[in-house]
């Protein structure tokens, strides 16, 4: 059980004058319950990628297998239902999504499209309300009289209401503040652990892959060209930064100690493996 | 799906058209289009496609443009020629059936309608396909500048165009995202009677419309903070320059317009 894909290609609009090409040759795995980032440059094809992990774009070639689902170019739009459900899309800027009159209501929506009854629908937004962390007060209020990260909480258990077992998020932080932002991720890290959910991220914030991803997934102009665990997507900083990358923080940190004469064993990517390292060597300079 | 209308399209080029002063290319396509109701015998209409043919080519844009912005509309017109076709009396009576009848008279109008149609559309296209949005609201506001005699707000119309053109594209990218989250939570769009795909709108419409005048609100705060006062008094960035080759295509046009009238005649 896991998602797999088998050399997917995607092309815009094809047969047209405005044809381009989205993704060439895209073949991957990712183990259930791991936790995946996917980085790249600025339209290197990375939501490209992770609207065909629902369906919402289909392979022009090569198939999509998301545990028991196959999706191809030749499956239909009536059968991707089941697939919307099983896989849940946090979009960029989720706020943007909400339209009912309460937050109770739009987190309900999901449910509701998938069929479950009223009384279920309502269980299920005041448990996903719960889980993100919205305060039971706000539940009966609108929408839109919400701040801004508040509203993108309520879009994200609007997701998360339908039960995924997949759990896409496409930049999930981006325009929140550090703390919000720092918060949103260790709330995503527990999701995943309570309910067991295999968790897709698509992000610029290198310190989040180095924090939270099992594995790494690295696009550029539309191909996949390096997967593989933080460590290893890190090991070469030259590679990384011809790539339009960057190292998280505390690798690029550890870099500069390297040219003040540290030595490190493997290029430690979060503060608590710097630290880690460090400690071994402090008492040798105190000396 | 969205992305796939050719109709008003921009194409960015460097054709001769494509450098023709906006309000000569705005003018010079109305004036077109009043002169293909010229067309009455089989010459005319050979000499405005051999026309409409050369300032295709001219435009340097691949054919398949201009077929892909009549696509959407050919139903509409072959409807509308047909309709001409079945209903007009008049001249020999080929066929008929109640009130339905085959005319020559009317296999005469049915062609008319069908090949004005399908001229009035390509240069509409080539307009919309040469000419930046930009570039068009510019134009217009520039060929009613006249009107502001009668007090009509020119300068505030257009900078409400050139905002509302550089929002289309936005729009249509913010609506692509939100149809996309919304399905991604169920919503079917494609799926159900018509009250059912009616309900789904509502979860599109409604978040594009907050979208919408969120916008609104944002530029207008920074609009003002960059000493935006008002439409009048104003310096322009953009001016318009009238070059040789605007009155060569005046000119053009104008023959053309003779000849017709000297063809139809014949």
């Amino acid at each position: 059980m896991a998602i797999t894909f088998d050399h997917v290609n995607y092309m815009y609009q094809p047969n047209s004058p405005f044809e381009a090409v989205g993704l060439s040759d895209v073949s991957f795995t990712v183990p259930s319950e791991s936790f995946t980032a996917i980085i790249g440059h600025t339209g290197s094809g990375k939501s490209t990628l992770v609207q065909h992990l629902n369906g919402l774009l289909k392979p022009t070639s090569g198939t999509v297998t998301v545990d028991d689902f196959q999706l191809t170019a030749k499956t239909t739009n009536k059968h991707l239902k089941s697939l919307h459900q099983h896989v849940g899309m946090v979009f960029q800027f989720p706020e943007n999504q909400l339209f009912d009159q309460t937050v109770e209501r739009d987190i309900a929506f999901g449910p509701l499209n998938f069929g479950f009854t009223n009384e279920e629908a309502m269980s299920l937004a005041h448990q996903a309300a719960h889980d993100v962390g919205l305060p039971d007060e706000l539940l009966k209020r609108s929408p839109f009289e919400l701040s801004g990260g508040q509203m993108r909480r309520v879009a994200i258990a609007g997701v998360l209401a339908s039960q995924p077992r997949v759990l896409v998020l496409d930049e999930p932080t981006a325009g929140l503040d550090p703390r919000g932002r720092a918060e949103m991720m260790a709330m995503f890290a527990k999701l995943k652990a309570d309910q067991h959910l295999t968790v897709i991220l698509v992000t610029h914030q290198m310190d989040d892959v180095a924090d939270y991803a099992d594995q790494a997934l690295v696009m550029a102009h539309s191909n996949l060209i390096k997967a593989g665990t933080p460590a290893e997507i890190f090991a070469d900083p030259e590679w990384v930064k011809a790539q339009q990358l960057a190292l998280p923080t505390a690798a690029n940190f550890a870099q500069h100690l390297v040219t003040r004469g540290f030595e490190f064993d493997s290029l430690p990517l979060t503060a608590e493996q710097l630290a880690i390292q460090l400690r071994g060597q402090l008492p040798k300079e105190g000396r | 799906m969205l992305e796939q209308l050719t109709l008003g399209r921009y194409i960015p080029g460097h054709s001769w058209l494509h450098r023709l002063d906006p309000r000569a290319k705005l003018l010079l396509a109305c004036y077109f289009i009043v002169i293909a109701f010229l067309t009455t015998n089989w010459l005319t209409y050979v000499l405005m496609f051999a026309f409409i043919g050369g300032v295709i080519f001219l435009t340097g844009l691949s054919f398949s443009y201009f077929v892909r912005g009549i696509g959407p509309l050919i139903w509409l017109i072959v409807f509308t020629a047909i309709l001409q076709l079945l209903f007009t009396p008049g001249g020999h009576i080929y066929w008929h059936w109640g009130i339905l009848m085959i005319t020559s008279t009317g296999i005469q109008t049915s062609t008319a309608v069908f090949l004005r149609f399908l001229l009035i559309i390509t240069m509409a296209t080539v307009l919309t396909l040469t000419t930046a949005p930009l570039a068009i609201a510019d134009g217009v506001e520039a060929l009613l500048r006249p009107l502001r005699v009668i007090h009509f707000p020119v300068a505030q119309t257009a900078l409400m165009l050139s905002v509302a053109l550089r929002f289309v594209p936005t729009l249509l990218d913010e609506a692509q995202t939100i149809m996309n989250a919304q399905r991604a939570r169920g919503v079917e769009f494609n799926n159900g009677g018509l009250i059912k795909r009616l309900r789904a709108i509502v979860p599109l419409l409604i978040p594009l419309f907050v979208g919408a005048i969120g916008r609104a609100d944002d530029l207008a705060t920074a609009m003002e903070s960059r000493g935006y006062q008002g439409a009048t008094n104003r310096t322009r960035y953009r001016v318009l320059k009238w070059h040789n080759a605007d009155t060569i295509a005046v000119v053009v046009i104008l023959v053309l317009n003779v000849v017709l009238v000297v063809l139809r005649h014949m």
